[in-house]
């Protein structure tokens, strides 16, 4: 897999670490939920870099009490089509307030790159072969009716500023 | 009507080339079609059995001159030189080739027009009634809000991937003419104690597998408040409703699922924390929309216009009159309603010639605007009572003054087994069949106001569980049998019909709906309407007469 930053392939410093996995203190780890929910406080109270991985039906409101112990959270699409993730991207961004790195994980397709910046995705692992067209793609659509957290500025406002 | 700015226009525009850029690596082999799926469907592309059927969408149902004539473009040019307008204000181009897609959106783009989200699963077509701006009943024009609604919903990035369709209806009147009731959400203008407008906000209708009504979650919402609102009912339903089966995942599963009660906790937990400035409509902005929406200039007029009165007289056009010219708000005008539904014609079809037809008389008698109803008409809002008889023989020299606004041969009905791949049954032949036996004119007006609505499957696009009678398209062992339902009411007294037995074969249906309308006609009392009689005498009468013999 590769990972795209800012319409660039960057190394990924993150670790996915699967629930049978040992953790070790050095990586950069990608929990999931479960193994959150079942960790001792050594986990919770450590200042290690922590990353959680969430899948389509598993809320943020889950982790929103815990959300300062995560510097990225990642969001799963099983399938392009389930859109879940696009409203718990704009939860954590709008309602809860998180900034750490927002990252799509599973089919992530270009065609809703856009979509997913809108709602507060900053990075995107995408397979191998794609990578490269993925980095490459720039939104192709300029005006937003939608003020969403992500500094685009709506038409309204730009209407406004206009008038 | 509303005129796109800059932004608007840039939007559609950039959209077109996107989507050709989507077509190329389509073609090229770039893109598989499961990947491409989606992407086309966003923009109205179904691949149907024969072809790529294009929908393009009518928003709120008003178009212009101007609009009318690039439609008939696209069906000469691109088409088999006809349309097909639907039951939720869309009309639809059922032989398109893959490769001229993007040449026909960009033809819709350059008058202010797209096929965005006029399928998958995403909010689609907002629409109103059809009568918005003219009807005496209304509050407030609806298309005002349907407008802030499309806009709003156009690309909206959280709820472009929803667990299935979603259709937003809007009035601004107490009469309903939109189905709202069986919408997903349907938004209705009324006021409060105070005398403020504001809106009610019912959700969770549907027809479908599994038809129900609406139920009214918040009685009174501040103008305001409505994209929070609606924001808030859509990450509910994003969140929560059913990805895992097709058949439940419509919002009305849900809210039947968690109860009214619960669902409503839910938005109304979520609208309070999305109210804030970024969703709020301040009055400016809802101004600059109504400017839009501003009524026509209209001539000073008396209320009734003598010659009109004398051109009654003849007894033809007497007759389209009655059923067809319905009351303006505006002294000395009237609204024509402009019937597909000739006999042995395909309901809802129209010809390119038509098309442009009606282009030239919206502009010189309708003040340059024609409306399309759910009831797949076309309506021309703005004529004067005075250029009725003149507007009546060009109608009729062009086809368009079949008689039947209203009455039994005005039958909606859903493509079916002829062009959708998903029918079971035929169901423009069926509409054809009953047209033909209730051909005779004074025999329709004795039946008087009915409404028969044919799906060709379970989907409803026809809209038969509010038929008054509903034919539903069903298939036993490989044949097509017809399921008749009674009592079914798409209005603001919605109700949800009745099946009256056993299935009839094709052949069977059209003795079936004569022998239903004899029960009625032997039944109603004095100036009864159908579905007065059938509420007041019940499905048994009708069951006798169908199956009594049996
Ligand atoms: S009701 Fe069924 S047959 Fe008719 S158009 Fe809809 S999906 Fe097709």
């Amino acid at each position: 897999m590769a990972l795209i930053r800012e319409g660039a392939i960057v190394p990924d410093t993150w670790q996915n670490i699967a629930d049978d996995q040992e953790l070790d203190c050095t990586q950069r780890a990608i929990i999931t939920l479960a193994r959150w929910q079942s960790a001792g406080d050594d986990l919770r109270t450590t200042n290690r870099a922590l990353g959680i991985r969430l899948r389509g039906d598993q809320h943020p409101a889950a982790i929103v009490a815990d959300l300062g112990r995560f510097d990225l959270v990642a969001l799963e699409f099983a399938k392009f089509t389930d859109g879940r993730a696009f409203s718990h991207a704009r939860t954590l961004r709008e309602r809860y307030g998180f900034t750490g790195e927002l990252r799509a994980v599973g089919e992530v397709l270009r065609d809703q790159l856009l979509f997913m910046l809108r709602c507060g995705f900053d990075s995107f692992e995408v397979a191998d072969s794609s990578a490269a067209t993925f980095a490459a793609t720039t939104p192709k659509i300029s005006v937003f009716y939608q003020a969403t957290g992500d500094g685009r500025v709506p038409v309204r406002a730009l209407r406004n500023t206009r008038a | 009507m509303y005129r796109y700015d800059a932004f608007d226009q840039t939007l559609v525009d950039e959209r077109v080339e996107q989507f050709r850029d989507q077509v190329a690596r389509r073609l090229s082999g770039a893109l598989s079609e499961d990947q491409f799926r989606p992407l086309r469907l966003l923009n109205g592309l179904y691949l149907q059995l024969h072809a790529y059927m294009l929908r393009v969408a009518i928003p709120y149902g008003t178009l212009s001159s101007r609009q009318l004539r690039t439609l008939a473009h696209i069906a000469r040019t691109f088409d088999r030189g006809y349309g097909h307008f639907t039951t939720r204000q869309n009309i639809q181009f059922n032989w398109v080739r893959l490769d001229q897609a993007a040449d026909i959106l960009a033809a819709l783009a350059s008058v202010e027009m797209h096929a965005i989200q006029t399928s998958g699963n995403t909010i689609r077509n907002v629409t109103a009634d059809h009568l918005a701006g003219v009807a005496a009943d209304e509050i407030e024009d609806p298309r005002i809000y349907a407008e802030i609604i499309r806009q709003w919903s156009t690309l909206h990035p959280e709820f472009s991937f929803l667990p299935r369709k979603f259709k937003i209806a809007v009035t601004g009147a107490a009469r309903d003419r939109t189905a709202l009731k069986v919408h997903d959400i349907g938004i209705q203008v009324v006021r409060d104690a105070a005398g403020e407008a504001g809106f009610s906000v019912l959700v969770g209708g549907g027809q479908g597998r599994t038809p129900m009504i609406g139920h009214v979650i918040r009685p009174f919402l501040p103008k305001a408040d409505l994209l929070a609102y609606l924001e808030a009912i859509l990450r509910v339903y994003n969140e929560f409703g059913r990805r895992d089966n097709l058949y439940k995942a419509r919002i009305k599963i849900l809210v039947q699922t968690l109860g009214p009660a619960a669902f409503t906790a839910m938005v109304e937990e979520q609208w309070q924390a999305l109210r804030g400035p970024a969703l709020a409509l301040p009055d400016e902005e809802l101004a600059r929309i109504a400017a839009h929406f501003a009524p026509p200039t209209y001539a000073r007029l008396p209320a009734a216009s003598a010659a009109l009165a004398a051109a009654r007289a003849e007894p033809v056009f007497e007759r389209w009159c009655r059923h067809n010219l319905l009351p303006h708000k505006q002294p000395g005008y009237a609204i024509a309603t402009i019937s597909l539904k000739p006999e042995g014609g395909v309901p809802g079809d129209a010809t390119a010639a038509q098309l442009e037809a009606l282009a030239d008389l919206a502009e010189r008698w309708s003040l340059d605007e024609v409306r399309v109803s759910h009831e797949q008409n076309l309506v021309l809002p703005h004529v004067r009572q005075d250029d009725v008889p003149a507007l009546w023989r060009e109608l009729r020299a062009h086809g368009l003054a079949t008689p039947n606004a209203g009455l039994i041969t005005d039958i909606i009905a859903c493509p079916g087994l002829d062009y959708c791949n998903l029918a079971n049954a035929r169901s423009i032949p069926i509409a054809q069949q009953i047209q033909r036996r209730f051909a005779n004119r004074e025999r329709q007006e004795e039946i008087g106001a009915i409404k028969i609505k044919i799906s060709g499957c379970i989907n409803a696009c026809g809209h038969h569980h509010v038929g008054h009678i509903g034919i539903l398209g069903v298939d036993k062992k490989g044949a097509e049998f017809y399921q008749i339902t009674l009592g079914g009411d798409g209005s603001e007294r919605a109700a949800l019909g009745e099946i009256t037995g056993r299935a009839f074969a094709a052949a069977e249906v059209v003795d079936a709906i004569d022998t239903i309308i004899d029960t009625y006609l032997g039944a109603r009392r004095h100036g009864e309407a159908f579905i007065d009689t059938y509420r007041r005498v019940g499905m048994v009468p009708f069951k006798e007469a169908l199956y009594g013999a049996h």
